[in-house]
């Protein structure tokens, strides 16, 4: 357990520090979330005028949900491309034959992704506030849609790892991106999942991340919904993606 | 393909010599840069498929839009429809930029300087290869427009002219790739700036109709930006009908981009091509 622990640490350290110290890479990661809630919150705002509409706190903390939960999700994606960047430049190579217990690699490269979110998610919660976002939720509530945030941030953590693990090369990126990025863009984004019509209901009936989304909305809103539903979607995807990552990883030790 | 490089001496005789060569010259490199566009076909296909995606999804995701009072249109693709060929466009930026970047770090553009090709050849025949994406882009979102029920009320005339728009874009901002190209020389670096490319587009009446954005900081940006009156261009011709003033400000707006970029770049060009 030491050993885990040890090399988890180690990696984790490495993933936020190159974050940190690295522009090219802490910049977008910042911007991107925060480019989407302006956007969003400031560009489409007049959809709260359309009829049946109804969210109490108002358009910027309806996008603003989605927005965190996304940003949530893209910290997990980027650090996916760190781990694709490790293995093109031969640095996982290195990590592996020097790792005394490997699977604290994965999770190492979560917990930086988990840092990586910290500091993102605080930017755009703050750049909300700024705005004028209302908040309705109380104390018990936030800490649940932070919970959300934590738990969606180790589902994206673990697909990014296990994918770059597979395929071991950048141009991975593209394969780790896209799936998160349709899957968020699948959920009521825009409007109410009631206000949807056509395929777009149907799809996003069943897409697992709207759940996510109602739960994280209805907790700021101060009205729960759905909250033990999407805390249970997320526990089993986040399963299954362990599954997938220690599999990964598995090929890569394969590999060599 | 054979290349005459050099005219003969001075007189009207060889002022159209000159001409001759400068069109041979380029036809040549763009013929290369539009080979080696083909060549790479997963890079043609990203760029296309993802503005594609996103308007299947936002064409149905936004449809409550339509409900707002005094949105012009009722079919929100009709609306959205703009939006993949301005998009497409600035991927054929960042694909004509990092083509000429990677000219640049290979050396090629080194090597090349010790012909007698002209800079305005180099410059404008590097951007064949993202012209021709321009046009496969524009003709592909096009049919898949018509193909999900979006209507031109500008009519078969005004189609033909949304295609003519879409590639007088792209080849705009194909340019714009080039001078960053020149500009920052590397692929990377010209990369690196394809976010704050998105960040004009989003930033523009893309989504609602300006006099319909409520936020009045982001109606003022959307309105000082020019990527609103590209969409605007184009999409004038699907919901409108024949707009004069929509279509000028389309076509002033690209052409502007065009010979801004253009007349940057050959100072750029002057330098990467030095005859040392």
């Amino acid at each position: 357990m030491r050993r885990f622990v040890y090399v988890a640490r180690a990696v984790a350290w490495r993933s936020i520090h190159n974050t940190v110290v690295n522009p090219a890479i802490l910049v977008p990661s910042i911007l991107f979330p925060l480019f989407f809630l302006v956007a969003f919150a400031g560009g489409l705002s007049r959809i709260a005028d359309v009829p049946n509409f109804h969210y109490p706190p108002g358009y910027t903390a309806f996008q603003f949900v989605f927005v965190f939960l996304q940003s949530a999700a893209f910290g997990g994606v980027f650090t996916g491309f760190g781990i694709a960047r490790d293995f093109d430049s031969g640095f996982a190579r290195r990590l592996l034959l020097s790792a005394p217990r490997r699977s604290g690699i994965i999770a190492g490269y979560t917990v930086g992704a988990l840092l990586r979110w910290v500091l993102t998610g605080t930017v755009v919660t703050l750049a909300a506030l700024i705005a004028g976002m209302h908040v309705d939720g109380d104390g018990v509530q936030l800490v649940g849609l932070v919970g959300l945030g934590v738990v969606m941030n180790l589902v994206a953590a673990l697909w990014a790892c296990g994918v770059a693990m597979f395929l071991r090369t950048e141009q991975a990126g593209a394969l780790i991106q896209m799936p998160v990025f349709v899957l968020l863009f699948l959920a009521p984004v825009y409007v109410p999942i009631s206000l949807l019509a056509g395929w777009i209901h149907d799809v996003a009936t069943l897409n697992p991340v709207t759940a996510v989304l109602e739960a994280g909305r209805g907790l700021l809103a101060g009205s729960p919904v759905k909250v033990g539903l999407a805390f249970a979607t997320l526990a089993g995807a986040s399963a299954l993606l362990a599954v997938f990552a220690r599999r990964g990883l598995a090929s890569a030790e394969r590999a060599g | 393909m054979a290349v005459e490089l050099a005219a003969g001496g001075p007189g009207p005789g060889a002022r159209s010599g000159n001409a001759r060569v400068l069109i041979q010259q380029t036809l040549a490199v763009a013929h290369r840069s539009a080979v080696r566009t083909l060549r790479q076909r997963a890079l043609m296909v990203f760029p296309m498929i993802f503005p594609l995606i996103l308007f299947a999804i936002n064409g149905s995701a936004l449809g409550p839009a339509t409900r707002i009072p005094g949105f012009p249109t009722h079919n929100y693709r009709d609306f959205l429809i703009a939006m993949p060929f301005v998009q497409g466009a600035m991927f054929v930026a960042i694909t004509a930029g990092v083509d000429l970047a990677r000219d640049i770090e290979s050396g090629f553009l080194n090597r090349l300087a010790l012909t007698p090709l002209r800079g305005e050849a180099l410059l404008v025949g590097q951007l064949g290869g993202a012209l021709v994406l321009g046009v496969v882009q524009a003709i592909v979102y096009l049919l898949v427009g018509l193909a999900t029920g979006v209507t031109f009320a500008s009519g078969v005339g005004g189609a033909f002219v949304l295609l003519a728009l879409s590639i007088l874009i792209a080849f705009a901002f194909a340019t714009l790739g080039g001078l960053l190209a020149l500009r920052l020389g590397t692929g990377e670096a010209v990369q690196g700036i394809f976010p704050l490319l998105f960040v004009t587009l989003f930033l523009s009446s893309s989504s609602l109709p300006r006099n319909l954005i409520k936020t009045t900081w982001f109606r003022d940006v959307a309105t000082y930006n020019p990527v609103s009156y590209l969409l605007e261009g184009l999409r004038s011709l699907v919901i409108t009908g024949w707009d004069g003033q929509a279509l000028a400000l389309g076509f002033g707006f690209s052409a502007a981009l065009v010979v801004i970029a253009i007349a940057l770049s050959q100072r750029s060009m002057r330098t990467r091509l030095a005859r040392r």
